[in-house]
């Protein structure tokens, strides 16, 4: 089977994201590459390095600079004769466009599959991660969305695939890009992090949120993530949110801090190695899935938890 | 300008869903259902467009079985002014979905189609990308705020590492995320008005359109169980058990 992978770059890099769909590209066939974008042939050479790596297809024209669906997807789809499947990080880049070059091709795309069973059978979480279903598809084509927590990391380096420069239908005139804000952190990404520092509503606002969970994490050298109540209530952004319509997570250590376990939350976190729980509800949800808890006060236990280590 | 809005009947989001033993899929015999909660705020924002006199009418639809007018009549006390329901007691699949609704673009014309970003049951994402490309219109998906300016609608997205926001030009397809709004709740008397409001029943063969599955689910299995560790006691052995998994 040939194998189209979508590279989640940002004109400059490659984003870690492609590699865990490099892995399941691979044990479906040969994987080729697809970078689209603006000046971005820096890229497709790192993408090149990428350990598996057959050829890459190099896109590169200002129509693809924000990788705008509606000009990347006919893109896709063009490429899409001599390819058998298509797979995009279940990132929000490779949600975005993966489904529109599923309809194009007049096929059902699968979204954030864990597993691959065979050919054209596979896993994946339904109803928040309660369930998880096991699908066979009938279509010529697959179009398939990757959950990166699933798949092991391909090496960056190693590869030794060939550039090759394609052209696409360009830009379909329906959309433009405004402008972006992006939120800047020291801090590790939270979707690859090893260790992840949670914080929930019981939080109070943004100043204890920055004064109680930040300095925790800086001392483990983990992302900060937070519960949907800590991001609707305004303590952070809304790219810290873990959960079912947040990011999924499967770091090594999560430490969730004031949060009760709803299973929206449970949904992105509750694949995470070791599980630790500080909450001072002894009946919290968190701590039937925490490996490690602690009934405390927050504002106590986490200074000096933070101290101590 | 008109604002279709399609929602969907799902298990109520509080419900911990539990899967039948023999592997078929999810036991919802006997549970609570509600609007996908994606929806709300999609009917919700179409409402508001409505308010602020940048849209005339508000049509929801959903595709689904005959219970699914209960979900319909959630949207018109919300203040939708008419619902079409496209009645099938069949699963159908995000494509189909969006090939039904493609046909009812074409018939109603809305400036905009406002959807859920995604369904809690079957956490596809995909409907309203799909039902974009089958159209070929532009897309909104995970809106933040939605602001229709003349014939464009600007829609300021949820993306990884932030925000992003892009022009679309209408007819436009816009998906909603949990931040858009905070949906309203129905009064008693928009309750009692929305049973007299118009309701079409269809079918999806009166859109010529197969649902037959494209995936076939060969079994639906509980996720592997976490078991509840320990307790600690205090902070120092907290301490003792985090410097024991070598993070620190």
């Amino acid at each position: 089977m040939k194998t189209l992978v979508l590279v989640e770059h940002d004109n400059a890099s490659v984003k870690d994201a492609t590699l865990s769909t490099v892995t399941a590209a691979a044990k479906l066939g040969e994987v080729h590459l697809l970078v689209a974008g603006s000046g971005c042939a820096a890229v497709a050479d790192e993408a090149a390095k990428i350990a598996g790596v057959g050829k890459v297809h190099l896109a590169d024209d200002a129509a693809y600079e924000h990788q705008l669906a509606e000009n990347v997807a006919p893109l896709v789809a063009s490429l899409m004769e001599s390819h058998d499947a298509f797979l995009a990080p279940a990132t929000t880049t490779g949600k975005n466009i993966a489904p529109r070059v599923a309809a194009q091709l007049d096929v059902m795309q699968i979204s954030d599959i864990i597993g691959i069973e065979g050919d054209k059978t596979f896993t994946r979480p339904i109803y928040a991660g309660n369930a998880i279903a096991t699908v066979e598809s009938s279509d010529a084509k697959l179009v398939i969305t990757v959950r990166g927590t699933a798949f092991d990391k391909a090496a960056a380096e190693g590869g030794s695939g060939t550039v090759e420069a394609v052209s696409g239908p360009g830009d379909a005139g329906t959309s433009s890009f405004v402008g972006s804000e992006i939120a800047k952190s020291e801090r590790p990404e939270l979707t690859s992090a090893k260790v992840i520092v949670s914080g929930g509503r019981a939080l109070k606002d943004a100043d204890t949120f920055k004064e109680y969970i930040f300095p925790l994490a800086d001392k483990l050298g983990a992302g900060v993530g937070a519960s949907r109540a800590a991001v609707d209530a305004g303590y952070v952004p809304n790219d810290f949110q873990v959960g079912q319509t947040g990011k999924i997570v499967a770091p090594e250590v999560y430490i969730a801090i004031g949060i009760s376990g709803a299973i929206q939350h449970l949904a992105g976190m509750k694949d995470s190695k070791t599980i630790i729980a500080i909450n001072k509800d002894e009946d919290a949800p968190i701590f039937q899935v925490a490996d490690i808890g602690l009934v405390a006060d927050l504002f106590k236990a986490v200074p000096e938890l933070t101290e101590k280590l | 300008m008109k604002i279709l809005v399609p929602v969907k009947r799902v298990i109520d989001y509080n419900v911990k869903p539990r899967v039948k033993a023999d592997g078929t899929g999810v036991d919802l015999a006997n549970v609570k259902m509600s609007m996908n909660p994606f929806d709300e705020i999609a009917v919700e924002e179409a409402l508001r467009i409505k308010e602020a006199g940048k849209a005339d009418e508000v049509v929801a639809v959903s595709v689904g079985p005959a219970k699914a007018q209960e979900t319909l009549r959630t949207a018109l006390a919300m203040g939708a002014d008419r619902a079409i329901l496209v009645q099938t007691d069949d699963e159908v699949e995000p494509l189909a979905v969006a090939k039904i609704l493609k046909a009812i673009v074409e018939t109603e014309t809305p400036g905009l189609v406002i959807l859920g970003k995604q369904a809690i049951d079957d956490d596809s994402n995909q409907t309203g990308q799909m039902l974009a490309a089958l159209l070929g219109r532009p897309q909104g998906t995970f809106a933040n705020t939605v602001e229709v300016d003349g014939d464009s609608v600007i829609v300021k997205r949820e993306i990884d590492g932030g925000l992003e926001t892009v022009k679309l030009t209408m007819p436009a397809i816009v998906t909603t995320d949990l931040r858009l709004n905070e949906p309203r709740y129905a009064s008693l008397p928009n309750i009692m008005k929305a049973k007299s409001k118009p309701l079409d029943t269809k079918t999806p063969a009166d859109y010529g359109v197969d649902t037959a599955p494209r995936l076939k689910t060969l079994k639906v299995a509980e996720p592997p169980v976490r078991q509840a560790g320990v307790k600690v006691a205090d902070v120092d052995e907290l301490v003792a058990k985090i410097k024991a998994l070598g993070i620190a």
